[in-house]
């Protein structure tokens, strides 16, 4: 280990999916309802509610620890965390301390350098969500906080890796490989807002730890470390002392900050939930049937598909992806994966993201028509570009979908091989325009062809098949020549 | 043997006041229970606790919430649905 | 529906609500008048655990048993004074003034369901429901004269019942026969799937007055230094009145009575400094100021709400639960519990019953215990039952110097049944 080694562990917080909480029947669908609208007098902890255990919470943990090869102990219990906060409406959170559900374990992630490292895994257990609190008002008027229960109650699988991460970009990598598992368990929704967050803890080798809690987003964990790894170096430089502390991250301005004192040092005062009974599933371990997993996917892409591994890995990435994927190839693999990948991987993905626009608004067929098109060699890459644009943009309107065919019809965008008077049009007039081009290209300047070319490119908006267009200009710069 | 200050500090811990003027009382009090609470000590091994009564769980299945009227009906203040409290530092 | 007037002369203080109008149905205790503990859940109806912490606090739910009470058509007449939160002997720490024993009123009930005992003894009920932590059914049902019991543990749904220590308390009937009682416990018992920890069990019995071929252990503990010569009398002779119904008894031990007090002591304040932290004035209850900052206000509501006895018990169970010192208390008190429960097991392989005094001495004068240790020190032969699970009630047998006396009987698990039929064959040869 190199002496300013980065060391990182991460505690993930994941909520996962059932229908009701973890130990009332209150419904988990909470986002789009009024504040305290999902809530009963055991999650809203009432004197005298009693927690019942929801059975579907540790069935979707024991897959979890299953999938990620963690051993499950022989008895596992609940534990009271008590501390006093307005969100925490029993004042302790009942969690699991000295037995959880699960020990041990790992989870492989792409290497920084290249290849697959394994990051091992201390334990998973299972434990309720607090409320929410708002804060409001201000200085003049008040501060005072507003408390909506409706995620009081909430399951969480906490899964906590030992130190193992060397750098915030590992550190991601191993969020982004630890949901894909999630999703592809279809225990753990990562689209709802919230229901993930991450204590990150990192340090410098030979330097103390610190904490940066409740980051909540994918970005902000990496966003966050790097952040750290460099304020916590400038500290070593300056000869200063990092100090062992709790710090949260603040979005919006991508930095941290050290918690106040009143974090530090809590005595928890763990005991055993009264209230709740012992659990002896360990014998339930053999029988959790797993689907496929994102390493088993992505190794089925290469072999069954022909998928590049940087592909495959892209398109396993996400469940909805890779099912995607397979969706719009099903009718002919053989013709379509290799173009489909592509496509998706190296451009789809990107246009979603440019429009903010989720996957599930695309339509597989009309995607799987257009690569049909291209294949066909109807139209050219440029155009095929277009065409998903104008898809895309259609459905995020919700004007009229047209199908690819319609589209390139309508903005007559069919290549145009077979009638090269269109392009030898463009090309004189091309070569008539700019007459600067043709002395450079004469003279040998490289460039010049190229902005020929691109200027022929606008003139036939991009139909000509570029190839073609190649060929054609230099023959037809030939001809000027003599 | 605990003093006055670690008294304080258990009152602290446990965020609930104590008056001056029941300090000493407390303190007094507090170290005769703990001392008659020694006896523990003489508990030998660790029995293992009995365990006849193990997964209790329930199905996962929706039930009505409380409406959210009477969610509010006993907090002393709201606001737009959402109960007040005192601000958190 | 129907409705009962209920206007008592509660020149005891006995009630903290009551229900003028208690309306009921049909059932097997179809217009029956019952009185609860103000620490068990009642929707509509103010629930207070005697603290004025949660003065004003309304229910929005029933707890399970008074779900049941309503069903077998009951008419839940209103909610009896107690010790704040269950933590006492007396019912001196209720925030609302003492209960007055009916028997004398120089006196107290008992605790911690010494208003349920009262108005049964005092005649305004025949029936109530109590709660027992520590013996707070039993020692106020041998005070004031009435048939209390606490079941075996997990017999009696606690969902509703405002916690005090979960993994030692039962509701349970007090009535004034054994009779009454057993039927209150056919209607409250059972499995419910709000409480993880009840078994399925109900309770379906009907007194038999026959002990018959029983075997009677007499714990030499329960009659040691402690308890009152004369209370010792009085139930040494009741306990040869059980022989003359044909039970055989035999002196045994309990070796593990030496730490059940300090066992009990440690895990229920270790629970209750727990389930007493929710009350912050946020959700229910007095208002926390919230020109406050939160701990500030949090400190504030709970310094001016809770009583003096409730404030030690939590700062007591903080202590015992803090860092590097939950081996040497929390865990050594389960520890211990295991050990009474083996002594217990023990004992109930050779004998079918256990007897004794349910208190080591008659009701006290009012603010007679001032001191906490001696006042947790009458508690020693009511805890071990709560420790062990096991059922156990008390029946009126006899008096010194001219209060009432408890004749203490204890079960195996799950045989409450024998237990109300050796209590009732007692008090069906005396009365």
């Amino acid at each position: 280990m190199a002496d300013d080694q980065v060391i990182v562990g991460l505690e993930v917080h994941c909520q996962l999916d059932t229908k009701s909480k973890l130990f009332c029947g209150c419904s988990t669908d909470y986002r789009s309802d009024g504040p305290n609208t999902h809530v009963c007098p055991v999650c809203l902890g009432l004197p005298g509610a009693m927690p019942v255990l929801n059975k579907r919470s540790i069935e979707y943990a024991m897959k979890v620890a299953k999938a990620l090869n963690c051993t499950v102990l022989h008895e596992s219990e609940f534990s009271r965390k008590n501390y006093f906060y307005p969100d925490l409406d029993k004042a302790y959170q009942i969690t699991q301390y000295d037995k959880p559900l699960a020990e041990g374990g790992y989870l492989e992630i792409e290497s920084d350098e290249g290849g697959e490292r394994r990051i091992q895994l201390t334990r998973i257990h299972v434990e309720e969500d607090p409320g929410r609190l708002v804060h409001m008002g201000n200085a003049e008027r008040g501060k005072y906080s507003l408390v909506d229960y409706n995620r009081a109650g909430i399951p969480l699988i906490e899964i906590v890796s030992e130190p193992d991460m060397r750098s915030p970009k590992e550190a991601r990598k191993f969020l982004n490989k630890l949901r894909a598992t999630l999703e592809y368990l279809s225990v753990f929704d990562s689209e709802k807002e919230g229901s993930l967050r991450v204590d990150a803890n990192i340090s410098i080798k030979g330097n103390e730890r610190v904490e940066v809690k409740n980051i909540t987003s994918y970005k902000g964990v990496e966003k966050a470390l790097t952040y750290e790894v460099t304020r916590q170096k400038n500290l070593i430089r300056r000869g200063q002392r990092i100090e062992r502390e709790t710090r949260h991250f603040i979005e919006s301005t991508g930095i941290t900050q050290s918690s106040r004192s009143k974090e530090q040092e809590h005595d928890y005062r763990y005991f055993p939930e009264p209230d709740l009974r012992p659990l002896h599933v360990q014998s339930w371990v053999e029988g959790i049937v797993l689907p496929e997993l994102p390493d088993a996917r992505r190794e089925r892409f290469v072999l069954q598909y022909g998928c590049s591994l940087n592909h495959a890995r892209t398109l396993t990435g996400e469940l909805k992806l890779a099912n995607f994927f397979e969706h719009v190839v099903v009718a002919d693999p053989k013709g379509l994966s290799s173009l489909a990948a592509t496509w998706i991987a190296d451009t789809l993905i990107g246009e979603l993201n440019y429009r903010s626009m989720n996957l599930d608004r695309v339509d597989a067929a009309g995607f799987t028509e257009l690569i049909r098109i291209l294949k066909q060699g109807t139209i050219t890459d440029k155009s095929g570009i277009e065409v998903l644009r104008v898809m895309l943009d259609q459905r995020i309107k919700n004007e009229m979908a047209e199908t690819p065919t319609a589209i390139v019809s309508r903005l007559n965008l069919a290549k145009t091989s077979g009638d090269t008077s269109i392009i030898t049009a463009a090309i004189n007039e091309a070569i008539t325009e700019n007459p600067k081009a043709l002395e450079d290209y004469f003279a040998g300047k490289g460039g010049a062809l190229n902005f020929l070319v691109g200027q022929v490119m606008k003139k036939t908006r991009g139909k000509a098949d570029p190839g073609e267009l190649n060929r054609m200009l230099i023959e037809a710069l030939k001809k000027k020549e003599t | 043997m605990v003093t006055e200050k670690d008294v304080e500090h258990i009152a602290e811990l446990a965020d609930i006041g104590i008056n001056t003027d029941e300090l000493g009382t407390f303190t007094h009090q507090f170290n005769a229970i703990l001392d008659y609470f020694d006896v523990l000590d003489q508990v030998k091994g660790d029995t293992t606790i009995t365990r006849d009564l193990t997964n209790i769980m329930r199905e996962d299945i929706v039930e009505p919430s409380l409406p959210q009227n009477e969610v509010l009906k006993n907090a002393a203040a709201q606001e737009d649905g959402f109960i007040k409290a005192p601000r958190v530092m | 529906m129907h409705e009962l007037s209920f206007e008592p002369d509660d020149r005891y203080n006995a009630f903290l609500a009551v229900c003028k109008k208690a309306p009921y149905g049909k059932g097997k205790l179809s217009g029956i008048a019952i009185a609860v503990k103000d620490n068990i859940s009642t929707r509509g109806i103010e629930t207070t655990c005697a603290s004025k912490i949660l003065k004003g606090y309304i229910p929005p739910y029933d707890a399970h048993a008074v779900e049941l009470l309503r069903q077998s058509g009951a008419a839940i007449v209103g909610k009896t004074n107690m010790d704040e939160f269950g933590m006492g002997t007396t019912t001196e720490n209720s925030a609302f003034g003492p209960t007055l024993n009916p028997c004398d009123t120089n006196r107290v009930p008992g605790g911690s369901s010494g208003g349920s005992a009262a108005a049964v003894a005092g005649n305004m009920v025949r029936m109530a429901l109590g709660t027992d932590t520590g013996g707070s059914i039993r020692c106020p049902a041998a005070f004031c004269g009435i048939v209390g019991l606490k079941p075996t543990y997990g017999r009696v749904s606690r969902y509703g019942l405002i916690a005090y220590a979960n993994s030692l308390e039962q509701i349970g009937p007090m009535g004034q026969n054994v009779s009454e009682v057993s039927t209150l416990l056919q209607v409250i018992a059972g499995k419910d799937r709000h409480d993880s920890t009840t078994y399925d069990r109900p309770y379906n019995h009907n007194p038999v007055a026959d002990i018959k071929g029983l075997k009677i252990g007499i714990p030499t503990e329960y009659f040691g230094e402690g308890v009152d010569p004369k209370v010792a009398g009085v139930v040494k002779t009741a306990i040869s009145r059980l022989e003359e119904l044909g039970a055989s008894t035999v002196p045994c031990s309990i070796p593990s009575m030496k730490y059940a007090l300090a066992a009990y002591y440690v895990t229920c304040t270790c629970e209750a400094s727990s389930n007493l932290a929710r009350f912050d004035g946020v959700r229910y209850g007095p208002a926390a100021d919230s020109k406050k900052s939160w701990h500030d206000a949090y400190k504030e509501v709970r310094k001016a709400g809770f009583g003096t006895e409730v404030r030690r018990r939590i700062m007591l169970g903080t202590f015992a639960l803090s860092s590097g010192y939950y081996g040497k208390y929390y865990a050594k008190a389960q520890v211990a519990r295991e050990n009474v429960k083996a002594d217990f097991a023990r004992l109930f392989s050779e004998v079918d019953l256990i007897a004794g005094p349910t208190m080591p001495t008659i009701a006290f004068r009012l603010k007679e215990k001032s001191d906490p240790l001696s006042m947790y020190l009458s508690d020693i032969l009511t805890v071990p039952a709560n420790l062990a699970g096991i059922p156990a009630i008390s029946v009126p047998c006899g008096k010194a110097d001219g209060m009432p006396v408890g004749l203490q009987i204890m079960g195996r698990p799950f045989e409450d049944e024998r237990v109300i039929d050796a209590a009732y064959a007692y008090e069906q040869a005396v009365n």
